[in-house]
């Protein structure tokens, strides 16, 4: 029982680290008015990006080094989904396309770069590895992870981990106390206001949605090179996860400390399903199985409607979510 | 007062308004898209795998006319999407973003293979196909009523609650296949040996029936949007819903009945998947559809016959790139790649037909 309590938390928290990503890039995103619906598209950009250039320095390099790795595969995801989110940021803002129609499309488009270009390194095979940067990925923190139970659940994680933690800390810093983040908000709530007030709107909306989309690459990236192993296979899996992130984003109710708890819990509830028979000490059917992995979804929606039947006024989605901005519209 | 220290220099572009774009104009702006976008997939054909892009057209061209099996096959897949896409354009013409047609339709196709398997063998043909057709409506019309109802009542945003649905109809459907495989390792074909709850082969077609549920769906919701009385209401709740309240609709009511009909026929489209494609359910049966369908009906902007064509267009491409993968062994990814690009030569076009660009210095005045 205790056992397969840490063993459960284990699982939940790298899960939860992929759809923290996947969600903190997706606020950053919302914040600027932009709903981004691209983001399974852009999980499997940056995934895919950071797996084959990994790939590609272990097999050219002959003595390949893990932080070499780390750097390049880092690099390489970050400017892939980045090149995705400028996709969307040039057809919606630019060009004023409808958002969710472009990042529908966005998604149709990563997922088939992704796996198209992830066929030739397979080569054949049904999977493909990267060991060295996986190692370097998933590399534990040395000591601490030793020290019992507590050093297990805690400190047993690649970095990516604590690193998605200080990055939601200093999102939630940025969007509530510096002057960049307030214009931010300012752009997403009402852009003829902020567009008034002197703020470029066209600025901030670009780069919060490249930087944005570059964030959630890195869930894509820590999915393939730490929480699958290093593995690439032709996968659908990633689309799901992004669907989840952006399910996370509504649950925080665009709040990016919320995010942290928020995706541990939607780990454990995604991984219920195998942890649930032990805990409780009864055998279910597979066919219940199947069943118990809607909970994520199924909680979702009963925040969705508390937030909307609550209506306070801080929990709601900024207010110009959604729509395109031009100035000489009345 | 001071113009010298106020005098901004005018942006090399600028953008206004374009009133009254016409017809002609509107298809040219799309051709050049499309054309533009088939030049960009060539190059990337060309350059990732060093093929003679005219050649790879070509093939593809064959993947829907090279013979009537595989102009059989394009229309069976043009029917399925062409139905999701008649089905979510009410939804979003009232601008009820429904991205849970795939949930609606797998839970239409689990209730129809449901009836087709347990009742397969008690009802004569008709009652058992009235009995899967109504059953599969009402399934996907509960799925798009439960989120219009909190829509209308609460606000709750569609968008992701519709997004949330597709997985709650995922699970239910893996875990019925689950039970309804017993020890199998798949489901397999429904009914193999009777045949009940399949549709009949009619003129050497098998897909004839769907093809002609499907044409017909298409001049009715036509007609439905263009010359009834709900669909004119729809669309004014789509412009402006406080214009709408003003005129004394109900849009609470036009809201959950709307999503009610999309939702009824993603549903009756399960159903023609399960009877008259697949014979059987999976929870890749809705394969995405859900998803390409509104990129459908949003090009089309809601014109049924717009959306044939499109339909058409995506079909012939996905057609195409799985004739390509098999030709030069490339993967069928292939597709993916070339229709996103396509549609983001489409999505973006839309800008020139709206809005136009004049560059410094031409002025037109009082134009």
């Amino acid at each position: 029982m205790h056992s397969s309590l840490i063993a459960w938390i284990m699982r939940a928290i790298p899960f939860g680290t992929i759809i923290m990503y996947g969600a903190l890039g997706e606020t950053v995103t919302e914040k600027s008015g932009n709903l981004n619906l691209g983001v399974p598209g852009i999980m499997y950009l940056g995934g895919f990006a950071g797996f084959a250039s990994a790939w590609a320095y272990e097999n050219t390099a002959a003595n390949p080094n893990g932080l070499v790795s780390i750097l390049i595969a880092m690099i390489c995801a970050i400017a892939a989904s980045m090149l995705g989110g400028l996709i969307y940021a040039f057809l919606t803002i630019s060009l004023r396309a409808n958002q969710n129609v472009t990042g529908l499309a966005l998604t149709t488009f990563g997922m088939g770069v992704a796996n198209f270009f992830g066929v030739f390194i397979l080569n054949g095979a049904s999977y493909s590895a990267a060991p060295v940067a996986n190692k370097a990925f998933a590399a534990k923190i040395p000591v601490l992870s030793g020290l019992g139970a507590v050093g297990q659940v805690v400190f047993s994680y690649g970095f990516l981990v604590y690193a998605a933690i200080v990055l939601a800390i200093a999102m939630h810093w940025f969007l509530t106390r510096t002057r960049a983040g307030l214009n931010l908000r300012a752009v997403g709530e009402n852009p003829a206001t902020a567009d008034a007030a002197g703020i470029n709107v066209t600025l901030y909306k670009y780069l919060s949605t490249c930087i944005g989309a570059g964030i959630c690459g890195i869930g894509g990236l820590y999915y393939v090179l730490d929480y699958n192993q290093g593995i690439w296979a032709t996968t659908g899996q990633i689309e799901a996860l992004g669907w989840l992130a952006v399910a996370l984003v509504i649950f925080t109710t665009w709040k990016p400390l919320n995010a942290i708890w928020g995706a541990y819990l939607f780990g454990m509830l995604y991984w219920l399903y195998q942890f649930l028979p032990t805990l409780l000490g009864v055998t279910l059917a597979s066919y219940m199985t199947d069943l118990v992995q809607m909970l994520p979804y199924v909680v979702t929606v009963l925040v969705l409607i508390a937030v909307s039947m609550r209506k306070k006024k801080e929990d709601q989605p900024p207010a110009h979510l959604g729509l395109a901005y031009f100035r000489e519209e009345r | 007062m001071s113009q010298s220290t106020t005098a901004v220099r005018e942006p090399l572009l600028r953008i206004a308004k374009r009133e009254g774009t016409t017809l002609p104009q509107k298809i040219l702006v799309r051709a050049v898209a499309i054309l533009l976008a088939l030049v960009v997939d060539a190059l990337f054909i060309f350059f990732v795998t060093g093929l003679n892009p005219l050649a790879v057209y070509g093939v593809m061209w064959g993947g829907t006319f090279a013979n009537m099996t595989r102009f059989s096959w394009m229309l069976r897949d043009l029917s399925i999407l062409l139905c999701v896409g008649i089905a979510l354009a009410p939804a979003f013409k009232m601008r009820f973003w429904n991205c849970g047609g795939e949930g609606q339709i797998l839970i239409g196709g689990l209730i129809a293979a449901l009836v087709m398997v347990y009742q397969g063998n008690n009802l004569p043909a008709p009652a058992l196909f009235a009995a899967m057709a109504i059953g599969s409506m009402a399934a996907g019309a509960l799925w798009g009523f439960v989120p219009a109802w909190f829509k209308s009542r609460w606000g709750t945003n569609e968008t992701l609650f519709t997004l949330m649905m597709n997985y709650v109809a995922t699970s239910i459907v893996a875990c019925m296949t689950n039970i309804m495989r017993g020890q199998a390792s798949s489901l397999g074909t429904l009914n193999k040996a009777t045949k009940a709850g399949w549709f009949p082969v009619i003129m050497g077609q098998r897909y004839t029936i769907n093809i002609i549920v499907v044409i017909v769906l298409t001049f009715a919701m036509y007609a439905y949007l263009k010359f009834s009385k709900q669909g004119y209401e729809i669309s004014v709740v789509g412009e402006s819903e406080n214009t709408a309240r003003y005129a004394g609709i109900n849009v609470r009511r036009v809201t959950v009945r709307t999503m009610l009909i999309s939702g009824a026929i993603c549903g009756l489209c399960g159903f023609l998947i399960v009877a008259g494609k697949d014979q059987t359910i999976a929870t890749t049966s809705a394969g995405g559809r859900g998803f390409t369908a509104i990129i459908v009906a949003w090009l089309a902007k809601f014109n049924t016959f717009y959306m044939a064509l499109i339909s058409f267009l995506l079909v012939f491409l996905e057609r195409g790139a799985s004739e390509i993968a098999s030709a030069y062994s490339l993967n069928e990814y292939a597709a993916d790649i070339i229709t996103g690009v396509i549609l983001f030569f489409i999505l973006g076009s839309e800008f020139f037909i709206n809005y136009r660009l004049i560059l410094r210095g031409a002025h037109k005045e009082g134009k």
